[in-house]
């Protein structure tokens, strides 16, 4: 009798454990993977597409998956592959090259002389950096642009030019102290 | 700790902050002889950015004569002071010069070559004291922004910000302090000015409704202290005090002022104007004065000049007067090494002496080996503590000097790297030599660089977001607005849908000719042609077509009556012909533009045509008032715009090339058929790896005929997978497009 007893209770602890943890699944699931957000964070948001995904969440969502490398984003250069070999918990490994090669800065200017006013850019911009409207000059709203390039191949008139931003008083950095070493004798 | 220590001179307690050191003075060098006036220089170099925040808008031109005074840039922002001419003279450059910055960078700077004559502009003076009467602190804050006014303690931020419409301050605190050696100008302006010093002090505890007023000078100045009790006595102001503390540096930075005077310690993140201290300098308040009173904007300022130099004093210079006129003035010597703007302890090297004076600019020192000796070389850290002793902000600098010597830049924000005020007394007293406050600001800018790269990709991500969403909901809309066209009038919908679906519904006059006879069958033949000519179009409006039907029928079907069904049965059969034979055309045609697209390219004459029926589906779908429009214009900029989706949807297609010339003809042949060339390479290379490009341009089509052949019920659940892969389409379209144009390039090139 005892026996039957101790059965019944784990089957009865079982199915209140059961409905417990089945709500707790339910009530406490996580929609989206925390994992892509975080590295959706890491990556520079240019939206360029050189990683091979339309975008930067969609490459967020392949390297959570495992379908992608972490070194395939150019604009965040070894500095985001690093930080995402850090999140990963994997090795570091330089860029790959056929993604493209990490450059300066640049934002793209509109030769306001050449441009016909076709529009084709500002389709092409992944953050809607382009104003302008049909047969009107167009123009980039340079503080927006992320350099992404993509506005480049749609101009029917070579009019769009990358311009590096470089250094400036504003955005100018103190070095990292060096010790100037000295030869004696 | 805090137990008072109470001088016999004070009337007032004075407390002690933490740390602190005392480095040789050196004030007697250039506290002797009275201010002078420096020469008006032949060049005046004024930045535009004299302060905190946003750079000033110029608003004069070159070649303009400015007089002195006059506003040469306004203040853009809240956070922002205007910038006046110094001087009367011309306006002769407005470019980028080298200022007095440590990066040696070019800043925007207006140069002006002075005519020697000092003439005054028109000044605007304000009836200050109606206004203070009035209470009215808006219209004085807004005049002393006009005025650049800005705090000359050297932080150079806003006053008017820090003259905000608080009610009812407990402790105005001016700072006299000026515990940096070598720097005079303030003790030489407190003894000379007192009276015009203690008239700002009177506006400004006013204006802030200030319960008390604490003029903190170091027990260095004794005739400072002198001259400032003597003004304030003669003032009558209540509750005011001058308060001597005892020389330390760094009693001057206003936390450690506020903590002196008040035993008031300001923690990490927040204001002193939330304890009730607000801190001003004596040198600010003397110009809120002369701004104030005489309509004198901030043009000039005292500057210590000393160090290496045969006259080190005190010169009140105009801004932007070159640091090498000021140097000469004073009597620079050959062997001066180098020079310094701002104090020993906080300065920094100046990159070039043609640099203009700002505001700023306190002191300059011409460095020699006598009163700087070379720096030792930097030893390890030995963690004696020492730093950790002296410090005034009660941080632990080995710490945070270790953080930022490692790039653990999070680690030395948990441990208050924000909060140093970058004094250099732990650099003084630590034992190796090392130069901490480098390891310091280096951390703080990677850090600051790192937080605005965060915010603009947060902004880029919210933009890319915001656009994904934007076309998807002009994509609904779009069918929307088919839908409401077709609902009201359900025995014309009942003619015009199932041609469109069957024909693209491509010219006008069709379309009244089927509201009229509601049997357009043998006109058919020739819009048929023209279909066959563009495949493109007929993708595109079989996808409008799909979800005007759609909408049609919900709403035939909510109204309890199916008006469209039996005309729409009754043409199916001819219609699924009609529509075999078109597609077997453009299959037709396709073959053949495969096999030579230039020559597609090349005739966009021929092309051209192609679009009429694209184009009057659109217009139709858009607006029947457009009827206006003539079908045989085609403009085909305005086409490009209209229909971003089809155009950047099939240009990875082969077909894209060819449906994509008459619509911009601006692009010559050769190029198209480089990008061609490329973006088959492209495609070729990506097949393995993303499939979603290549179904993409071939699903519409296949969806036309589904939709064609069933009535629109397969086209329904078909339309919506269609216009997520367009958009994903458009995305890669675009990217391959850039790669193929690279590319292309590159091959070129080679």
């Amino acid at each position: 009798m005892s026996f039957l007893l101790a059965v019944a209770l784990m089957a009865v602890l079982a199915i209140v454990l059961g409905a417990v943890l089945g709500w707790a699944a339910i009530k406490y699931k996580v929609d989206e993977d925390p994992l892509v957000d975080k590295i959706d964070a890491i990556l520079p948001q240019t939206q360029c597409g050189q990683c091979g995904f339309p975008g930067c969440k969609p490459y967020a969502t392949a390297i959570a998956d495992g379908e992608a490398d972490i070194n395939q984003c150019p604009p965040g250069g070894d500095d985001g592959v690093r930080k995402l070999a850090d999140l990963l918990g994997v090795d570091f490994k330089p860029l790959n090259a056929e993604n493209g090669e990490e450059k300066p800065k640049s934002v793209a200017i509109i030769d306001e002389n050449t441009c016909i006013g076709c529009t084709l850019c500002i389709q092409a911009c992944p953050v809607d950096a382009i104003v302008g409207s049909a047969k009107h000059m167009h123009t980039i709203i340079a503080k927006e642009c992320t350099g992404c390039e993509l506005c480049l191949a749609p101009c029917p008139v070579d009019c769009i030019s990358m311009v590096p931003v470089g250094e400036t008083v504003q955005n100018w950095k103190w070095r990292y102290p060096v010790i100037k070493l000295k030869v004696t004798a | 700790m805090n137990a008072p220590v109470n001088l016999p001179a004070n009337t007032q307690p004075v407390y002690r902050f933490h740390g602190g050191v005392h480095p040789p003075e050196m004030k007697h060098l250039s506290s002797g002889s009275p201010i002078a006036a420096a020469p008006v220089p032949a060049r005046l170099v004024v930045p535009l950015q004299q302060s905190i925040g946003n750079r000033a808008k110029c608003l004069v031109s070159v070649g303009e004569d400015v007089k002195k005074g006059q506003l040469l840039a306004a203040a853009d922002g809240t956070v922002s002071v205007a910038v006046h001419a110094p001087t009367s003279g011309r306006v002769v450059a407005i470019d980028g010069q080298i200022v007095a910055h440590p990066s040696g960078l070019p800043e925007l700077c207006v140069t002006i070559a002075s005519d020697g004559r000092d003439e005054w502009g028109e000044r605007s003076p304000l009836d200050w004291r109606a206004a203070l009467e009035k209470g009215d602190g808006k219209t004085i804050r807004d005049y002393l922004r006009d005025m650049g006014v800005v705090g000359l303690g050297g932080a150079v931020f806003p006053s008017h910000l820090k003259l905000g419409g608080r009610d009812g301050l407990e402790t105005l605190v001016i700072n006299g302090a000026e515990c940096e050696p070598f720097i005079t100008c303030d003790d030489r302006l407190m003894r000379e000015r007192a009276g015009e010093i203690v008239a700002g002090i009177a506006i400004v505890a006013q204006l802030l409704a200030a319960r008390q007023v604490l003029v903190g000078i170091e027990d260095n100045k004794p005739e400072a202290v002198a001259a400032m009790r003597e003004a304030l006595a003669a003032s009558g102001i209540a509750n005011a005090h001058v308060v001597v503390v005892p020389t330390l540096y760094p009693s001057g930075g206003a936390k450690q002022l506020i903590k002196l005077l008040t035993n008031k310690e300001v923690p990490s993140g927040v204001r002193s104007t939330d304890l009730g201290v607000q801190c001003f300098n004596v040198a600010t308040v003397y110009t809120i004065f002369r701004a104030l009173e005489h309509a004198e904007p901030v043009i000039s300022r005292i500057v210590t000049l000393t160090g290496n130099v045969a006259r080190a004093g005190n010169v009140e210079a105009l801004i932007g007067t070159p640091i090498a006129d000021l140097l000469d003035f004073a009597g620079n010597q050959s062997d001066s090494e180098g020079y310094i703007y701002g104090g020993p302890m906080m300065g920094f090297e100046l990159p070039d002496t043609q640099v203009g004076l700002t505001k700023a600019g306190n002191c300059v020192i011409a460095r020699s080996a006598a009163h700087f000796p070379a720096k030792q070389p930097e030893m390890p850290c030995i963690r004696c503590g020492e730093c950790a002793t002296a410090c005034p902000q009660e941080l632990q600098p080995m710490d945070l000097y270790w953080f930022s010597r490692s790039k653990n830049f999070g680690k030395a924000q948990e441990w208050n790297l924000f909060d140093c005020i970058e004094c250099g007394a732990c650099a003084y007293v630590c034992p190796s030599s090392i130069q901490l406050v480098d390891y310091y600001r280096f951390a703080k800018s990677e850090i600051w660089a790192a937080e605005s790269a965060k915010k603009a990709a947060d902004l880029a991500r919210q933009r890319h977001e915001f656009k994904q969403f934007r076309e998807e909901r002009e994509q609904e809309e779009k069918a929307a607005r088919l839908a409401a066209r077709a609902a009201p009038k359900p025995e014309a919908a009942a003619a015009v849908d199932p041609d469109k679906a069957a024909k693209i519904k491509a010219a006008m006059e069709r379309a009244a000719a089927a509201k009229a006879s509601a049997a357009p069958v043998t006109e058919t033949a020739s819009p048929a042609v023209s279909v066959d000519d563009d495949k493109a179009a007929k993708i595109r409006a079989a996808m409008e077509a799909a979800a005007a039907k759609k909408a049609a029928r919900a709403a035939a079907e909510a109204d309890g009556e199916t008006p469209a069904a039996k005309p729409a049965a009754a043409l199916d059969e001819e219609k699924a012909a009609k529509i075999r034979a078109a597609m077997e055309a453009a299959k037709a045609r396709k073959a053949a533009a495969e096999g030579c697209a230039a020559e597609a390219v090349a005739t966009p004459a021929e092309a051209k045509p192609a679009i009429d029926p694209e184009k009057a589906a659109k217009i139709r779908a858009a607006m029947e008032a457009a009827k206006a429009k003539k079908e045989g214009r085609a403009p085909a900029v305005t086409s490009a715009a209209d229909t971003p989706a089809g155009d950047t949807a099939l240009a990875n297609d082969d077909q894209g090339v060819a449906a994509d010339t008459p619509v911009k003809p601006a692009i010559d042949p050769e190029k198209a058929a480089k990008i061609r060339a490329a973006m088959e390479a492209a495609k070729a290379r990506k097949e393995g790896r993303e499939p979603v490009a290549a179904p993409v341009a071939d699903t519409p089509v296949g969806d036309a005929e589904v939709t064609n052949d069933e009535q629109g019920v397969a086209a329904d659940t078909s339309a919506k997978p269609a216009i997520d892969a367009d958009k994903a389409a458009k995305i890669r379209a675009a990217m391959d497009a850039a790669k193929a144009r690279k590319a292309a390039k590159e091959g070129g090139e080679a």
